[in-house]
């Protein structure tokens, strides 16, 4: 059982000037990966992926996109956040030979495992995309662990000019390693198409209420529960999930398309 | 060559519906998409009962929604659903599918059931579940299905219009659940479905506040599974339609003491969340093998053997 805890706020970090981490004290053991049901006492309750994941600690990072969030990013040190979790699967990391992509606060769901690979010594690569400078975070992160560190943005203002699909285009030539993506989905998906022949690891988003697999309401493919199964799929099963890339359940189960 | 577990006969017979074992699927468990839906028959569930669905796309409550406390769960969903029109192509694919689906409709007015009800018959829904009893939805559930003459009257009215089987889910929040069971036997309807979640609370210490944003939630899972066998034995005593028992089932047992005490089949919810999709299978297994140690051959001599 993962009942409630109540976390106090005990370290704020401002990324950029759309991005916040807060990090907490969380003893127990989290997979790169892995996500919380977020409480925000009258609010709401969202889900939010594990960004760091250190001794005595663990941290989410965020944009402000809505109601949740901004109260989030307004928050102060001391105040209260309740969590649930660690839910979900997390990722492999079964190869030496690793490509991490990533869009976005994407790239805050990938942090973990990259941090994870580093240790292991693996041969790693990170390409990450932002909109333009202005909206970068964990460059400096990632920098300090390797040089292979690739940036683009879609205005120019640093690293690639264009997408990151592009730059990854470029950048991958080698037939042998995983690639481990997590983005706007309209991304995965291209990565998807591009390297077919890859191993392959995305991490889904769709909406959640329970986070443990009965509700019914994150479920693609053949009934697979992203909050339980997933929110990692490897290419065998991205490719049986129809909706991958294409459309996702709203609140009330309608299908949006993309 | 025969051994002794192809001879336990664990099919089930709701009035006219017959299933090929007596696990079903809870309603607003996995089941508001075709895929999830085949997903749990091809785990052994006999038969399925949709999401409730009602004439509009409906959001539900916002989070949190969900509460995990140590002897069940905590809930107040809010009634989400994609509306009747949306959720045809999930019907007619489930039909396509071959899979026999119960299809659960929430209303709060006479003519809504009927709206309701019609277009499911014409999706092709082998039955029907008539949800008078989701313990937090205002105007919907348990607030109609507190009043036995209004159920009365939606039932009657229904029985008029819809060809296909009716039962109708109950709670156990009432005063006078044999009433309630008496009102809707006389309305003709094929069956009683008993019992939805149960109304209650929890609160944070720290935060000193509910943790469900509608603050009242419905229990399900282990805890409630007695309050279920009593509703169950209590209505068995007083009618004569089937009855399908939910509330609490994790494991063959339960579901053998809810035929005990009435039930013609069972429904589990919060179990998958206990024991994994395959509870179903997991659960057929545990009533032949109890079966055989008892040595009872046909699932229906255990039905209300409480009683006797
Ligand atoms: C497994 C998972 C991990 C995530 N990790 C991160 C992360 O590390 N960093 C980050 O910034 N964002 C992450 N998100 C997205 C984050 O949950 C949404 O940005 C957040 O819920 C927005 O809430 P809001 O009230 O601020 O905005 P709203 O205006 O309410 O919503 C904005 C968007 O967020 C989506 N959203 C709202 N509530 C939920 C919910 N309960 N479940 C899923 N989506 C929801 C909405 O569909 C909408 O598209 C993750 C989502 C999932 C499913
Ligand atoms: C998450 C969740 C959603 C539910 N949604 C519905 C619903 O839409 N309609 C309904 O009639 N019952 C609903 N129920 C109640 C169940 O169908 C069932 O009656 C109740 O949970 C007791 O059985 P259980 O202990 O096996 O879960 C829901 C229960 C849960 C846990
Ligand atoms: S959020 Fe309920 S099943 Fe995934």
């Amino acid at each position: 059982m993962n009942s409630l805890k109540i976390k106090e706020i005990i370290k704020i970090k401002k990324e950029n000037q759309y991005v916040k981490t807060i990090f907490f004290k969380y003893d127990e053991n989290i997979k790169p990966g892995q996500f919380f049901m977020i409480w925000i006492p009258n609010v709401d309750e969202i889900p939010m992926s594990v960004s760091y994941i250190k001794r005595n600690i663990a941290a989410i990072t965020f944009r402000d996109v809505g109601d949740a969030t901004n109260k989030l990013f307004n928050f102060k040190i001391g105040d209260k956040i309740g969590i649930r979790g660690p839910y979900g699967n997390g990722f492999k990391l079964n190869r030496e030979k690793i490509i991490f992509i990533g869009g976005g606060t994407g790239i805050a769901t990938l942090a973990p495992a990259i941090e994870n690979a580093y240790k292991k010594k693996f041969n790693i690569k990170i390409i990450i995309g932002f909109k333009n400078k202005n909206e970068l975070f964990f460059d400096k992160r990632f920098g300090k662990l390797i040089n292979n560190l690739y940036i683009s943005t879609n205005d120019g203002s640093i690293g690639y000019h264009g997408n990151v699909t592009d730059l990854a285009k470029e950048i991958i030539k080698d037939e042998d390693c995983l690639i481990i993506t997590c983005g706007p989905e309209i991304m995965m998906k291209k990565l998807f198409e591009l390297f077919n022949t890859y191993q392959f690891q995305a991490s889904l988003e769709r909406y959640m209420k329970c986070a443990v697999g009965i509700c019914g309401q994150c479920c693609v493919g053949h009934g697979l529960r992203v909050c339980l199964e997933g929110p990692v799929f490897d290419a065998t099963m991205l490719k049986n999930i129809k909706d991958f890339g294409k459309y996702k359940r709203n609140e009330s189960g309608n299908i949006k398309y993309f | 060559m025969v051994f002794g577990g192809n001879l336990i006969d664990i099919s089930a017979k709701i009035g006219s519906i017959k299933i090929k074992n007596p696990t079903i699927l809870a309603s607003g468990i996995m089941d508001q998409d075709a895929e999830s839906i085949k997903r749990v028959f091809e785990n052994g569930a006999g038969s399925i009962v949709t999401k409730s669905i009602g004439l509009k796309p409906k959001k539900g409550y916002l989070n949190p929604t969900f509460v995990e406390l140590e002897h069940g769960i905590l809930n107040a969903m809010g009634l989400p659903n994609p509306g009747i029109n949306d959720f045809k192509q999930e019907i007619v694919k489930i039909k396509k599918y071959g899979i026999p689906v119960i299809g659960s409709i929430f209303g709060s007015t006479s003519k809504e059931f009927i709206d309701l009800a019609l277009k499911m018959q014409k999706f092709g829904v082998d039955a029907l579940e008539l949800n008078m009893s989701c313990p937090h939805a205002k105007g919907y559930g348990l607030e109609i299905g507190s009043d036995p003459d209004l159920v009365y009257n939606i039932i009657s009215n229904l029985k008029n219009t819809v060809k296909i089987p009716i039962f109708v889910k109950i709670s156990s929040n009432l005063t006078d659940i044999i009433k309630l069971a008496k009102a809707i036997e006389d309305s003709k309807a094929d069956g009683i479905v008993a019992i939805n979640s149960i109304k209650a609370m929890k609160i944070d210490l720290t935060i000193r506040k509910p943790i469900l944003s509608n603050k009242i939630g419905g229990y399900s899972g282990k805890a409630i599974k007695p309050i279920g066998i009593r509703c169950v034995y209590e209505i068995s005593e007083n009618v004569e339609i089937p009855i399908i028992g939910v509330g609490g089932i994790t494991n063959g047992k339960d579901a053998i003491e809810y035929i005990m005490a009435g039930a013609s089949a069972v429904q589990i919810g919060t179990g998958m969340y206990y024991r994994g999709i395959d509870i179903f299978n997991k659960i057929c297994i545990e009533i032949k093998d109890w079966m055989e140690n008892n040595n009872y051959k046909k699932l229906s001599d255990l039905i209300g053997v409480a009683h006797i």
